[in-house]
């Protein structure tokens, strides 16, 4: 790889320090695990002048519980969702997401900030600079054709954060922190669609905190992912699924997505399944709803057709896992 | 470029450094601290041959820059052997022919060596996903396994 440009360095001791640089410095990129940012700087697919480390930031590595739910501080690391005896036992799609991503020398230095705020992929982009530059760059960096849809004039390439969607399903909201205030906002706004700036944070913003309201001891949860490379790779697609399910009817279903769209998406419609029988039939639906608001282009090297299948089976499968209820034979060969 | 200073601890002695802001932990480690048992592979994180421990977790020294390592524990293949005697998780590599060409085996012993001392008992299953993020070309893995075994005591 290349060699790692030149930038400054910065350590702040709070986030107030950490948000007043990145307000006085144009260009300031915040650092945290580096999982992604710093490869990235490598290909010189970022050249932030300044680096501004939330490693010596203390308070924002805490998990704390409390009657109204779980806060999740944003330098929690991957690997402490992943272990936490409580996250494990109460909210499952969480740690299953944390315990998906990468290796485990990714995921003791990746924080649940920096996996929330990942940037968004395609094959057309994560290379070197050389690969690019013969390639004309693309759309989403230095240049002016989106490669995936070259019609278009809108840059198609995929969110693939693993904890996005898990956290989407029960019900977070991400806290931000900002020079002139903070503000606390639905995860789902956190986001829009657009593969170049598919995040709604203001430059001089940190997200701090991920809070995740308390729910009902019913409600089980869930995250599987489909993926090249089954030791570390991002997904080709991501399903979070929190359902529940009485007497083999769903009381309660969210179903959330990553890697198929340019923002992770909570599924809209799975109310119209509340209420019914867990069967074939209501399987097929959810199968339908999945088909219809993933859109994966050709941003990864694998079919998007496939994406697109792959989502709504991997959908179907773990709500039947959370509900405890058997496909039938037919339909467990089909998907 | 301005350099800073950096102190943390290497392998049980603290050490204090002036380093460039762009510097790498792996560089760091080969280049400055003269520590060449740590490997340079994919040099890109997706590897695995760069492993070494910071503050008793497995990090990838090629994506760590050296001066988020202020203050921390960091702890390289070189800390394992004690005055010349390989440690037990060493000597079961060396034993049950779980490295051939050498190359990937100081990141997988490190990787084998967070899990051990956090779960000294592992299973097969623990095993694979704790190495899940160490490349071997050579192996085919199954006697790397059969190594942490072994030094386990299974």
């Amino acid at each position: 790889m290349e060699r790692m440009p030149q930038f400054d360095l910065r350590r702040p001791a709070s986030i107030a320090e950490a948000a007043a640089l990145l307000a006085a410095e144009p260009g300031a990129r915040l650092l945290a695990g580096g999982t992604d940012l710093l490869p990235k700087m490598r290909r010189g697919i970022e050249r932030p002048p300044v680096l501004v480390d939330l490693g010596a930031v203390r308070d924002i590595s805490r998990i704390d519980y409390a009657d109204a739910g779980l806060a999740l501080g944003a330098g929690v690391t991957l690997s402490q969702l992943a272990m936490d005896g409580r996250i494990v036992h109460h909210h499952r799609a969480i740690a299953e997401a944390a315990r998906s991503v990468a290796g485990p020398g990714h995921r003791s230095a990746a924080t649940i900030g920096g996996n929330l705020c990942l940037d968004t992929r395609c094959v057309f982009y994560n290379q070197s600079e050389w690969w690019r530059a013969t390639n004309h760059y693309c759309l989403k960096l230095g240049g002016d054709v989106c490669h995936v849809a070259p019609q278009g004039s809108h840059c198609h390439a995929a969110f693939c954060g693993d904890l996005a969607p898990a956290l989407l399903v029960l019900g977070a909201s991400v806290e931000l922190c900002a020079s002139r205030g903070a503000r606390v906002i639905p995860l789902s706004d956190l986001y829009r669609d657009d593969g170049v700036a598919h995040l709604t944070l203001e430059p001089d913003e940190v997200l701090v905190r991920v809070l995740v309201p308390a729910r009902s001891p019913a409600l089980v949860s869930g995250y599987r992912k489909a993926r090249a490379r089954g030791a570390i790779d991002f997904p080709l697609a991501g399903v979070a699924c929190a359902v529940v399910a009485r007497n083999g009817v769903l009381a309660e279903l969210k179903v959330a997505l990553t890697g198929t769209n340019s923002r992770p998406i909570l599924l809209t419609g799975t109310e119209a399944l509340v209420g019914r029988v867990i069967d074939e039939a209501t399987l097929s639906a959810l199968g339908k709803l999945v088909q219809k608001q993933a859109s994966p282009m050709r941003t990864t090297v694998t079919q998007s057709n496939y994406r697109r299948q792959v989502a709504a089976a991997l959908a179907q499968r773990l709500v039947c896992e959370l509900a405890g209820y058997e496909p039938s034979a037919a339909r467990a060969s089909m998907s | 470029m301005t350099k800073r200073l950096l102190a943390l601890t290497v392998n049980g002695r603290m050490r204090e450094d002036a380093v460039a802001a762009n510097l790498l932990l792996l560089d760091y480690l080969r280049g400055t601290a003269g520590l060449t048992g740590t490997k340079q592979g994919c040099d890109g994180g997706e590897c695995g041959a760069c492993t070494v421990l910071i503050d008793g977790q497995p990090r990838l020294a090629c994506i760590t820059l050296a001066a988020a390592c202020e203050g921390r524990v960091v702890e390289t293949i070189e800390s394992l052997a004690i005055e010349g005697r390989m440690s037990r998780l060493q000597q079961a590599f060396h034993e049950k022919l779980g490295t051939q060409c050498g190359f990937c085996t100081p990141g997988m012993i490190m990787a084998a060596e967070a899990l051990l001392r956090r779960n000294p008992r592992p299973t097969d299953a623990d095993i694979r996903e704790a190495l899940s993020g160490n490349l071997c070309r050579c192996t085919g893995y199954v006697k790397i396994i059969e190594s942490v075994h072994a030094a386990a005591g299974g």
